[in-house]
């Protein structure tokens, strides 16, 4: 109704900013520093997505990237799976194939509600929560082979912070760098397999034998890290479970 | 996809199933904890053997967890610098345990055409006027004391985040979603849904207009109860620099107790989570005013501006 008044500095400094040591500081020594001037400000800690963004940020169509009728449409299926190889129903997966357009969410301005995509445009972006086995199908284009992969970003009430990962379609690029640079065994992970044409499963797994490859970007605080040995994931290789399988008995 | 869930009740912030209480932090839940966080305490295991008709933990065992929590990571940053963002296998929250990767994230480094250097774009088909108020999207005004949240997107370097879509979401007044696996015995109210969205305008600025939302009760552990929060989803230019938080309220006496807001081990960067009010933005005899800034983490797009193609 009534605007805020418009009356504050826009060149103001966010607030809680303090004056402490600004994330730049965090040198480690084989790490390569992206400059100062890019890390001023320390950013906004991530937090669980929880579990009731079901009514805020899923939308219709939201897997449904894809052009309608578009014949080179593919679709891209599988289940999210915790450490203990459940499926976990409330999962949030995003999608990202740019160069993309706007219109992944139209809105209806007559009923305030969801118009759905127009249906011609390819806006690269999907955005699909997972069903209650787990679930998850995206309908899209193929990505460019010489690119050969899907970028995926994963929520799920019980994830504090949000994880990278990406869906490899067909044969991969032979000189793709991050997959040159993992052992089979966890390369698998990012391959979607192929189950009839134009149709792929790929399943994502928090933890376990089966752990998905996530990804750090360079530039994000995390990505500072990665490579640390005190990293809190280092010591933990191990799938892990042996305290975990007496756990789930009890849950049915 | 709500309603599917009914058939699971072991999720957590259902409030108020109590008849299972075990259940609903998720399995989890009586995992030893220490395996995660290390924390000393674990040497004495919870009652081995039939771990899940073990006690829902107390406030006191949490608060344990998340003291020692802070303390292991303050340990692992010799230097003070601690992690911004929370660990995620944070114990004290106990859905944390088998949904976070025991494997150590791999870098995608140095390659400019990396596709999450680019991200999603949105634009006046993706929202109308009326999202950004969530006061007037019923027929009636919502009960609560009204506020105005307001405050700057931006990217590390302190560059604005233009023309980005920002998401919330919240309980009403009387911490109640409108979602129908919340079961907290407190009211719905017709006239709130507690959904908001908007495009950030030239300075990176949002503004919405809300009700202040309740605290509510979750299962997590006895006498869990969730401080007054506004969820926020954020996009930046890079997919890479992509945001879900969490915006609290000055004071808020639950604060400590809060395991999801101490998943933050940092306090420095949990105050970064909570807005200041602002009495300069409060507006007479109408709102009150909050403003909370929001600063990306990750790279920006690449300075080649891929949205000029677009
Ligand atoms: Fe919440």
């Amino acid at each position: 109704m009534k605007p805020p008044p418009d009356d504050q500095p826009t060149d103001r400094a966010p607030n809680r900013m303090p004056g402490h040591a600004p994330g730049h500081t965090r040198h480690r020594a084989n790490q390569p520093r992206i400059p100062a001037q890019g890390r001023e400000l320390p950013p906004t800690p991530s937090q669980t997505v929880g579990p009731f963004y079901g009514y805020a940020l899923p939308f219709p169509g939201g897997g449904q990237v894809a052009p309608v009728g578009h014949p080179g449409a593919i679709t891209l299926h599988g289940t999210v799976r915790d450490g203990a190889g459940e499926p976990v129903p409330d999962a949030l997966l995003e999608f990202w194939q740019g160069p993309g357009r706007p219109g992944s969410l139209r809105r209806d301005p007559v009923t305030g509600g969801f118009a759905g995509r127009n249906g011609v445009d390819f806006t690269g972006f999907g955005r699909v929560p997972t069903d209650a086995d787990g679930g998850w199908v995206l309908r899209t284009l193929p990505p460019p082979p010489e690119r050969g992969y899907v970028s995926v970003c994963v929520f799920a009430r019980g994830l504090t912070h949000h994880l990278f990962t990406r869906v490899y379609v067909g044969a991969p690029p032979p000189d793709d760098p991050l997959l040159a640079a993992l052992p089979e065994e966890r390369r698998r992970t990012l391959l979607a397999v192929p189950v009839e044409p134009g149709l792929y499963h790929f399943d994502i797994h928090f933890q376990g034998g089966k752990e998905t490859v996530f990804l750090v970007f360079d530039g994000t605080d995390e990505s500072d890290e990665s490579e640390s040995p005190d990293g809190s994931d280092g010591p933990e290789q191990s799938d892990g479970l042996d305290g975990l399988d007496g756990l789930h008995g009890s849950d049915g | 996809m709500t309603l599917a869930h009914d058939a699971d009740p072991a999720h957590d912030a259902d409030p108020a199933h109590d008849a299972d209480p075990a259940h609903d932090a998720d399995p989890a839940h009586d995992a030893d904890p220490a395996q995660d966080a290390a924390p000393p305490q674990d040497a004495a295991p919870p009652q081995g053997g039939t771990p899940k008709q073990d006690a829902t933990p107390t406030q006191e065992r949490i608060s344990e967890e998340i003291a020692a929590g802070h303390a292991a990571a303050e340990a692992a940053a010799p230097d003070g610098v601690q992690r911004h963002h929370p660990p995620r296998d944070f114990a004290p929250y106990r859905s944390s345990a088998l949904r976070h990767p025991r494997h150590q994230l791999v870098p995608v480094s140095g390659d400019p055409e990396a596709m999450e250097l680019s991200g999603p774009v949105f634009g006046a088909t993706d929202v109308t006027a009326l999202d950004a108020d969530l006061t007037r999207q019923h027929a009636g005004e919502p009960l609560g004391e009204r506020i105005t949240v307001t405050g700057r997107v931006l990217e590390r370097t302190g560059r604005p985040v233009r023309g980005q879509l920002v998401e919330i979401w919240q309980a009403n007044a009387s911490g109640r979603y409108a979602h129908q696996r919340d079961q907290h015995p407190a009211p719905l109210d017709p006239h709130f849904t507690g959904v908001g969205r908007c495009l950030t305008d030239d300075e990176g600025r949002y503004t919405f207009t809300t009700v202040r939302p309740g605290a509510y009760p979750w299962r997590n552990h006895v006498n869990a109860w969730r401080p007054a929060h506004i969820h926020f989803s954020l996009f930046g230019t890079a997919f890479a620099q992509r945001l879900v938080t969490q915006m609290y309220f000055p004071g808020d006496p639950l604060f400590p107790y809060d395991p999801i807001l101490q998943s933050v081990t940092d306090q420095r960067a949990r105050d970064r989570l909570v807005a200041a009010y602002d009495h300069a933005l409060s507006t007479p005899e109408w709102a009150l005013g909050y403003r909370w800034d929001i600063v990306l983490d990750g790279p920006s797009a690449t300075p080649t501006d891929p949205e000029e193609e677009r």
